[in-house]
């Protein structure tokens, strides 16, 4: 029954890939959707089915059959379902399902082909995503690791006849191969130490031993080296770069891998190995910190963005964050809790985003929009509704889980990571407000016909005053066409601004009268088989809980007014605000300059080394140098004989002897 | 280091031996130069032209085989030495041996590796051609 | 009917009569006229594969000095699916390029013969010999193509080295009998054994040059230089076959010969082979990057790869043994079927062998652009294919025996290495054909044939790998 979850997506790249070509466009996105759905379908039964359990027995395994068995390494390949995973795979299924239904209509002036290859691609990602999050072992995680980031790099790329989207997808997969080396390394530690790869039993090892506290041991070291793994899944300092840049690719996909899948991956990871990183308070606090940092730094580089996806983009990478920042301190419950409502809304704003970027063939840039909100009803309403829960305005989905962060962080003793995550939601409240007014309010449309854009469309022209919306001429130059999403995109955008709004209430803490559900189902997910759970929060707390809670709302109402402050009434003063703080602007708007200090710093380097040092240096100038040097000036008609005696193979047999000399000095003089 | 010493040896000796041969040749060999004597041929005809130039392929290969069918001759020589203590095991080893080689001298026969010069190929060819 | 003496060498005798009779059927082949003679290497090697077979677990030895214990059947095997996949590719490649058929496939055949000598032989002298079998026959196979200029001069280096290195390892098998007095590997073993704590300077040396002798033919920095142009001058689908069936074989001896009779002395031999390891995965990897013609890639990755086998060799545990037979397995099929996919999509004057020639493959040839990325995933060890359970097996090898800066290099390398393959990868499916491009051919059932095989091996290998493992993890036992 497990298994049947990543299969029926499987199944469905499977039909795409081989027959895709064949099947007219409406086949293959329903076949694509249908299998999503059918995965979902077979998920909520899962779930019921764990629901039926006794609390602290909530696991369902299927092992397939044994994938490795040599000596005393046996590795099965096993699918199981705990209370996370079970979280994990209606958000991958669920979001993913409707993020399918989205792209049959998003992605309709595809052509045949490429519509089969972008569903199959879309197919083979989720299936990859829930490979991952119900493998019962490291490795089984692995291939869908690998494999989420294989898709990440096809997908983000899909439109490679733009070259920054190639490039983007190019740069996502690096980014992640540097993550993913530290990962396989942390895997490597832990099977050598333990013998085991499997998550129950590494866990109920590590319970046995002592909590690394103050010392840097194996538990730190392999902690560490998989947070690094996590930091390129889910974009955080330093490997955050590649999000931001992923939005190259068709926005469906910018909402699968912001909102269900792959950046979730890293967050997931901590949480499957809750006990690994709580024995490991050193990696815990680095982690913490890490996500703290990221979640400011990504914030105040939000502010500045022109390009819709972009802000959003930066965005994630602050929820991210505050989502690290959770497991940092422990609160495990509380970040996942954030994952999970943040699906909804960030999967809802990017799908808001693609709405409007359909709407206007392309256009990105928020300077160019504005007073969309009269064109485009269901996706302003929609879009608003998603800001509202990002940013943290009580009793949305997002209000709920932020706030469980914050509490626990406070409640943590980590005062200064309170305050830091404050900032970043005061951050997110802003520019999330900026971006709905920019986009949404102010005087109708500006003039954005006369940039031209690489998605192939002409862009749109649309006119400077709105009354030229409407007009039915096709002519050069003539109205816009500015229509709400399509049914099929409306829909998907109301079911997620519903969602965006609901979902937080399975997790209404106990001081507003809950039982913080969520956080009781998840619990045993956290502890060692058989370990004691949690215990629930003292009563005492309550009033300092409702401090905090009427704090951040407060963060959230104020960021609001900050931003309709600025930029609802007096745009000028962001201009001005930029113009007096120059460098800040610069430096916010140009990202820190990460980029260019990575490329400088790495990227340069490895390939000045690879290309002039290893082989232009050393094998091609010492050894080949006499072959392809003397052959560019020797001529065409150079003899065999001539090429070989100009020293070539000399050289190739003085490194052979230089090597027996070497070895055998090596006996000599050892 | 007194390990080494048998390394020593080994070199002393490969290049020694080498070294006194090439010595005692300069040193006891009777040498006494005439123009006819330094030519690249004494056999009474004057050498035209320089000796290193081009030759048919058909010289290599010949001498190839030569050299593979004497190297053959080199081991049946030891064999039919120790005949009857090699017994019948030791005939049906060489017996396999030889056939292995005939094999290739076939090859190389129909391949015309023998055949000396273009026209008895193309008299080869036309018999052949007419059989198929 | 036979003696028993004779049964370890019936695989052997199998594909040497197909070669045999591969050149009288040429011998006697009037012009023009095509015969089957592809089809009758598949017919001796199948023989070999089925005796094989017979032989399992029996330890047949014949004279001595050739042993057909399981190590060397797992590797005889190996050998006969690269020499029927090679056969098959082939057929293709001999009639476009006009390649003399007979004697192509009799080199192909007795090289073959050669490797499995190589693979069970329990003497020096007896590997020796199988080296230069099969070695003299790849020199001219490199050099098949006579009108191709960079085919002769890559052929004639290669020889020229690989006479070079043949010395050393021939003067190492001579320091071998001085110290030992015997070139059987179980008597050296023995010898060895007993003298375990002697710091003797010729079996060092002994050690050194027979190092050497291997490290060529697997081609190990700083021994590798040959191996970029000799795989880019040969025919790719010869260059496929050398760069797996030798390296197959090579590494079998040498697995045997330092994990046997020179297990006492691994103390000595390990350092050298842990740095030759990393040099030889770095720098593959690294220079494989700069690439961009696809056989000079392939032929610095499969360098690298030399480097994961030597990372096995080194971290010789009970996991490590396994493994290499295993990743020799996985990466023979994977390796040949790459350079199977090259060889098919060349034409008579061109090779179509740079990068940009793979530009939308996709979109012309979609089977073999599908088929060519399921090799490169597994060549960069992404799972689900065979080449992550093989790597996967090697570096925890190594990390288990203690080897942590092995392993750390080994990770890193293969995590670059991807970032080359996935290029060819990104070639073929995002990129627009060139529009004066040719039409890449046809590929004939046959050579589709053993692709689909190949793939079906790797991705089963992947997903299945536990019988193989254990049958490796078994055989390799033999040898200790």
């Amino acid at each position: 029954m497990l298994a049947l979850v990543p299969l029926f997506p499987l199944l469905g790249f499977v039909i795409n890939a081989a027959l895709g070509r064949r099947l007219p466009k409406t086949v293959s996105g329903s076949v694509a959707s249908a299998v999503m759905v059918a995965s979902f379908v077979v998920s909520v039964m899962i779930v019921l089915e764990l629901a039926a359990m006794p609390a602290d027995q909530r696991a369902i395994e299927q092992t397939v059959y044994t994938w490795i068995a040599s000596g005393d390494f046996v590795l099965d390949l096993t699918f199981r379902v705990d209370p996370l995973a079970a979280v994990m795979i209606l958000v991958v299924t669920g979001i993913g399902a409707l993020i399918h239904i989205y792209s049959t209509a998003y992605m309709h002036d595809e052509s045949v082909g490429e519509y089969a290859r972008y569903f199959s691609y879309l197919n083979l990602f989720a299936a990859f995503m829930l490979v991952l999050v119900l493998g019962a072992n490291f490795l089984v995680l692995f291939v869908g690791w690998e494999g989420v980031g294989l898709c990440s790099y096809l997908l983000i790329g899909f439109w490679f006849r733009k070259r920054s989207a190639a490039d983007a997808g190019k740069k996502a997969f690096v980014v992640n191969r540097i993550g993913d080396y530290a990962f396989i390394l942390g895997m490597l530690f832990l099977f050598a130490r333990f013998g085991t790869l499997d998550f129950r039993q590494l866990a109920s090892t590590v319970a046995a031993m002592p909590p690394e506290e103050g010392v840097f041991g194996a538990l730190s070291i392999a902690s560490l080296l998989l947070f690094i793994g996590a930091t390129g899944k889910s974009a955080q300092i330093p490997l955050y770069t590649w999000l931001p840049d992923a939005m190259e690719g068709p926005t469906p996909v910018s909402a699968l891998i912001h909102a269900a899948t792959m950046v979730t991956a890293g967050v997931y990871m901590i949480g499957r190995n809750a006990v690994l990183f709580s024995h490991a308070p050193e990696t815990m606090m680095i982690v913490a910190v890490v996500g703290a940092l990221t979640a400011v730094m990504a914030g105040t580089i939000g502010l500045v963005q022109n390009d819709i996806k972009r802000v959003l983009a930066y965005s994630t990478v602050s929820q991210l964050g505050l989502m690290f920042l959770a497991m940092g301190v422990g609160a495990f419950g509380a970040g996942i809790f954030h994952l999970y409502t943040h699906a909804f809304f960030k999967a809802l704003l990017f799908l808001g985003s693609g709405a409007v970027i359909h709407a206007l063939h392309g256009e990105q840039d928020i300077r160019q929009m504005g007073g969309l909100r009269r064109y485009l009803p269901i996706t302003y309403w929609t879009f608003l509704i998603g800001s509202l829960a990002i940013a943290g305005v009580p009793f949305l989905s997002g209000f709920f889980s932020k706030d469980e962060i914050l509490y626990e962080t406070f409640h943590g003793g980590h005062t200064l990571l309170w305050l830091i995550a404050a900032v970043a939601s005061l951050l997110t409240a802003v520019y999330m407000f900026r971006l709905v007014f920019l986009t949404f309010h102010g005087d109708g449309p500006h003039a954005v016909g006369v940039t031209s854009h690489d998605v192939g469309a002409t862009s749109p022209r649309v006119g400077a005053t709105p009354n030229d919306v409407g007009a039915t001429s096709h002519g050069l130059g003539a109205a816009p066409h500015l229509h709400d999403a399509p049914p099929a995109m409306a829909l998907v955008l109301i079911v997620l601004a519903v969602g965006s709004v609901l979902a937080g209430y399975v997790g209404i803490p106990h001081a507003l009268g809950g039982h913080n559900a969520l956080a009781t189902w998840l619990a045993p997910s956290f502890v060692p088989v058989g370990g004691e759970i949690a215990g629930e929060a003292a009563a005492e707390e309550t009033a300092l809980e409702l401090t905090l809670m009427g704090v951040s709302s407060l963060i959230a109402l104020a960021g609001i007014a900050l931003a309709a402050f600025v930029w609802l009434t007096r745009r000028a003063l962001a201009a001005a605000i930029a113009l007096r703080y120059p460098t800040l602007y610069r430096l916010l708007l140009n990202k820190y300059y990460v980029d260019e200090i990575y490329d400088a710093a790495v990227v340069r380097p490895i390939q000045a080394l690879s290309q002039e040092g290893l082989w232009r240096g050393f094998d091609v100038k010492v050894v080949d140098g006499a072959v392809n040097g003397t052959g560019a000036i020797v001529d065409a008609s150079a003899t065999l004989l001539r090429r070989l005696q100009t020293g070539s193979v000399r050289a190739y047999a003085g490194s052979l002897f230089i090597g027996v000399v070497v070895i055998l000095g090596y006996y000599l003089w050892r | 280091m007194d390990g080494w010493l048998g390394v020593v040896i080994m070199i002393v000796l490969g290049v020694g031996f080498a070294g006194v041969m090439i010595g005692l040749s300069i040193l006891l060999g009777p040498r006494n130069p005439t123009p006819e004597k330094l030519a690249p041929y004494e056999c009474g005809m004057p050498a035209v032209g320089d000796a290193r130039e081009r030759h048919s392929v058909k010289f290599y290969l010949v001498a190839m085989i030569f050299l593979l069918f004497d190297i053959e001759i080199a081991f049946l020589y030891p064999w039919a030495v120790a005949l009857r203590d090699l017994g019948w095991a030791g005939f049906m080893q060489v017996v396999t041996f030889f056939l292995i080689l005939s094999v290739g001298y076939i090859y190389v026969w129909r391949k015309g590796v023998l055949d000396w010069g273009p026209v008895a190929r193309a008299v080869r060819r036309q018999v052949r051609d007419k059989a198929a | 009917m036979f003696d028993s003496t004779f049964d370890a060498v019936v695989p052997l005798l199998c594909v040497i009569l197909a070669a045999l009779a591969a050149m009288g059927a040429e011998a006697f082949r009037a012009r023009g006229e095509r015969m089957p003679i592809g089809g009758l290497g598949i017919v001796g090697l199948a023989g070999a594969g089925v005796s094989s077979v017979l032989l399992w677990n029996r330890n047949a030895a014949s004279f001595g000095v050739i042993l057909a214990d399981n190590f060397g059947l797992f590797v005889t095997l190996v050998l006969v699916v690269v020499g029927v996949l090679t056969i098959m590719f082939s057929s293709q490649v001999v009639r476009r390029d006009a390649l003399p058929a007979g004697e192509y496939y009799a080199l192909v055949l007795f090289a073959i013969a050669g490797m499995i000598m190589m693979a069970t032989a329990n003497d020096l002298l007896v590997i020796f010999l199988a080296l230069e079998i099969l070695s003299v026959a790849v020199y001219v196979l490199t050099g098949i193509r006579r009108d191709d200029q960079r085919a002769t001069e890559a052929a004639f280096k290669y020889f020229l080295l690989g006479a070079f290195s043949s010395a050393f390892f021939l003067y190492g098998i001579a320091f071998t009998y001085g110290v030992a007095g015997s070139t059987r590997l179980d008597r050296v073993g023995a010898y060895l054994a007993a003298q375990s704590m002697s710091d003797s300077p010729l079996i060092l040396m002994a050690l050194a040059l027979l190092l050497v002798g291997f490290a060529f033919k697997i081609s190990a920095v700083p021994f590798h230089m040959w191996t970029p142009d000799a795989y880019e001058g040969a025919p790719a689908i010869v260059t496929g076959f050398m760069s797996t069936g030798v390296k197959a074989a090579a590494f079998a001896a040498f697995a045997r010969v330092f994990l046997s009779a020179f297990e006492p002395f691994s103390a000595d031999w390990a350092p050298i082979v842990w740095i030759i390891a990393a040099l030889t995965m770095i720098l593959g990897t690294v220079v494989g990057v700069a690439q961009s013609n696809l056989k000079r890639m392939l032929a610095y990755s499969s360098i690298a790869h030399g480097g994961y086998l030597l990372v096995g060799l080194v971290a010789a545990n009970e996991v490590g043994k396994a493994a290499i037979l295993f990743y020799l397995l996985a990466y023979a099929v994977t390796n040949l079927a790459a350079f199977g996919v090259i060889a098919l999509l060349g034409s008579r004057d061109r090779g179509n062998d740079e990068l940009r020639d793979y530009a939308g493959l996709w979109h012309t040839r979609p089977a073999l652009a599908a088929l060519m990325t399921v090799c490169l995933l597994s060549l960069g060890g992404l799972p689900p294919t065979v080449g992550f359970i093989g790597k996967w097996y090697i570096f925890s090898a190594a990390v288990s025996a203690g080897y942590y800066g092995l392993a750390i290099i080994g990770v890193l390398t293969s995590v670059v290495s991807v970032f080359f393959y996935l290029r060819v990868v990104v070639m073929m499916y995002m990129a627009e054909r060139e529009v004066a491009a040719a039409m890449p051919p046809r590929v004939t059932g046959v050579s589709m044939a053993a692709l689909a095989f190949a793939i079906f091996v790797i991705v089963y290998l992947g997903v299945m790998p536990t019988q193989v493992l254990d049958l490796a993890s078994a055989s390799i036992a033999t040898i200790f």
